[in-house]
């Protein structure tokens, strides 16, 4: 019934030509964390995997102090993710499911937050961290990043669909607070967007770098993208080793995000074409 | 009485709790920096000795800070030379992926990927491609005859090499917004189309990309907010200094430099200041710009 068309095999082509390309950098990534770096400037260029990998790990470990780095980073991304995945997801759920007074008004203002650009409040953050005391602590990632604005917007859409007023009334006749509703009625809910704002947040938390770089300066913390960036200031010579590290950098994400993938990506774009 | 109103005053107690973990981190880390910086534009300090009220100083040197300018100059020519091959690209993309192929979702994933994994790891694996005597790129140009690119050396080049990694990173999720967009359209047109007697060129100009006119502006007004915000590819890529002649210099790299590697907190502050400005300005034009041809064609009809 179904046959190919020669259009259709034309365009299949050119969409898996196009997904090599865009995976080609992975690929050259391992090959070359696998490599010598004699090897990896050397003309043509090398293809192929070579029997170096652990060796040029071991020397990442060695050379800086990578593995309190993946530690400190997934302190940070899971400690912001599960903070995020609470917080919003309460300030969503009374959002949506509850009318008290001034509650469109805050909204509004939450919406306007949007518009506060990152670096017109970078300095004065910096220096509240250094009142705090938080300079190069962990702490100065996660407080500022333990709720926002995106989250709750994104997940009062999806909550104000998905949660039956009728549960609602239920869990009051039988009872229940509004901390009760919440957690036994509005979470397990949730659950799919929770999903999606976890995910989301993990992979921002994990990748986030300028803050990090600016807070964490002179300190024994890094998380793992502030560390690659020292590594290749330090380790420009061996560049087999910063493959080897951002290779180790990026196979915990990769795997995270492979999970979640089919579900992630459809509410990026259910997101989109609803907003 | 008194009772009913105290009561009544409690009464959403649990509610204000629920919302307030945003809104009071959002008034120490937001409202009040926001506020604080723009005392600090006022101001001449490095962070340690005492501040130095100047008044508008610092203002007055910005407009005549060459450097400044050319980030802005930078930072625009950037955006414009990735973001228009990618929303080509990604329209490509789309296209494909909304017809009968096989393996959607693998390819889906795929074109997705780099959207996700970090700028500064990527950037690493990018410079070794950019190298002008081993890079991939120069060996590959020279399999069709070209010469070598100095990538990292030449201004030209080097926002080239910027936008080449811009548009890697953000083909895929484009692709996947514009899919979604081509997804939610009415098929009747279609079939309207083809009664008409219209070609898939036709119908894709006169019929897809019309209507997909909100899914392409919201692509154009995120990636314009995203463009001005241009860092972390050149600070790994060219360092603080934004490579040879500052061409790799973005308007936020040249923020970061004066105030977190210079210190110079104040210049620093009226620095993000008028990056603030830029930006609304740049969102009033995009919109504008998006606007006008949707009332025209409106009209045609």
């Amino acid at each position: 019934m179904t046959r190919t068309s020669p259009g259709t095999l034309l365009t299949y082509g050119a969409l898996v030509v196009g997904a090599l390309i865009t995976l080609f950098p992975y690929y050259q990534l391992a090959v070359m964390a696998s490599n010598t770096t004699a090897d990896i400037y050397s003309s043509p260029p090398r293809f192929w995997f070579g029997g170096h990998l652990f060796e040029n790990i071991g020397e990442v470990f060695a050379k800086v102090d990578f593995f309190g780095s993946v530690l400190n980073t997934l302190v940070v991304a899971i400690a912001t993710t599960l903070l995020v995945l609470f917080f919003d997801s309460l300030a969503a759920f009374t959002f949506a499911k509850y009318d008290f007074p001034g509650s469109n008004v805050l909204f509004g203002l939450l919406l306007a937050t949007f518009v506060v650009p990152t670096q017109l409040a970078a300095i004065p953050q910096f220096d509240l961290m250094a009142k705090f005391g938080l300079v190069g602590s962990l702490n100065a990632l996660i407080i500022p990043a333990a709720a926002n604005a995106f989250g709750i917007f994104w997940m009062r859409q999806y909550a104000r669909g998905a949660i039956a007023d009728e549960l609602l009334e239920a869990a009051r006749v039988d009872g229940a607070g509004f901390f009760r509703t919440y957690l036994s009625v509005g979470l397990p809910v949730l659950r799919p967007a929770l999903a999606f704002l976890g995910i989301f947040t993990f992979v921002n938390a994990w990748n986030d770098y300028l803050w990090p770089l600016v807070v964490l300066i002179d300190s024994n913390h890094t998380t793992l993208q502030v560390a690659l960036s020292q590594l290749n200031g330090l380790y420009v010579q061996d560049y087999a080793v910063v493959m080897a590290g951002t290779l180790v950098a990026i196979v915990p994400l990769v795997i995270v995000f492979l999970i979640g993938a089919r579900h992630f990506i459809r509410n990026i774009a259910a997101g989109a074409v609803k907003g | 009485m008194t009772a009913v109103s105290a009561n009544r005053r409690w009464r959403y107690l649990p509610q204000y709790l629920a919302i307030a973990p945003f809104f009071v981190l959002f008034a120490i880390f937001g409202v009040y920096p926001v506020v604080y910086s723009l005392w600090l534009s006022f101001q001449r300090w490095n962070g340690v000795s005492e501040m130095k009220f100047v008044g508008l100083e610092n203002f007055r040197f910005l407009l005549t800070d060459t450097a400044f300018w050319d980030s802005i100059g930078n930072t625009l020519i950037i955006w414009v030379m990735s973001t228009i091959p990618m929303l080509v690209l990604s329209m490509l993309v789309a296209l494909g992926l909304n017809s009968s192929v096989r393996h959607k979702g693998f390819l889906r994933v795929a074109y997705f990927l780099p959207n996700v994994t970090s700028i500064v790891a990527m950037s690493l694996v990018f410079g070794s491609f950019f190298s002008s005597e081993f890079g991939v790129l120069n060996w590959f140009l020279g399999l069709l005859g070209v010469d070598p690119v100095q990538w990292l050396t030449d201004p030209w080049a080097i926002r080239v090499a910027i936008s080449l990694m811009i548009i890697w990173r953000w083909t895929g999720y484009n692709a996947i917004i514009l899919l979604a967009g081509l997804q939610a359209l009415p098929q009747d047109v279609y079939e309207a189309a083809k009664l008409d007697g219209a070609g898939p060129v036709q119908t894709f100009f006169r019929v897809t990309l019309p209507l997909l006119r909100p899914v392409l502006l919201f692509s154009v007004v995120m990636s314009a907010i995203g463009g001005l915000q241009i860092f972390t590819e050149s600070q790994i890529l060219l360092g603080d200094r934004g490579g040879p002649e500052g061409a790799g210099m973005t308007m936020v790299l040249y923020f970061y430099n004066t105030a977190f590697a210079d210190n110079d907190f104040g210049y620093g502050a009226a620095i993000a200041w008028g990056i603030f400005v830029v930006v609304v300005l740049f969102s009033i034009l995009n919109w504008r710009l998006v606007q006008r041809p949707a009332r025209g064609n409106g009209g045609d009809r």
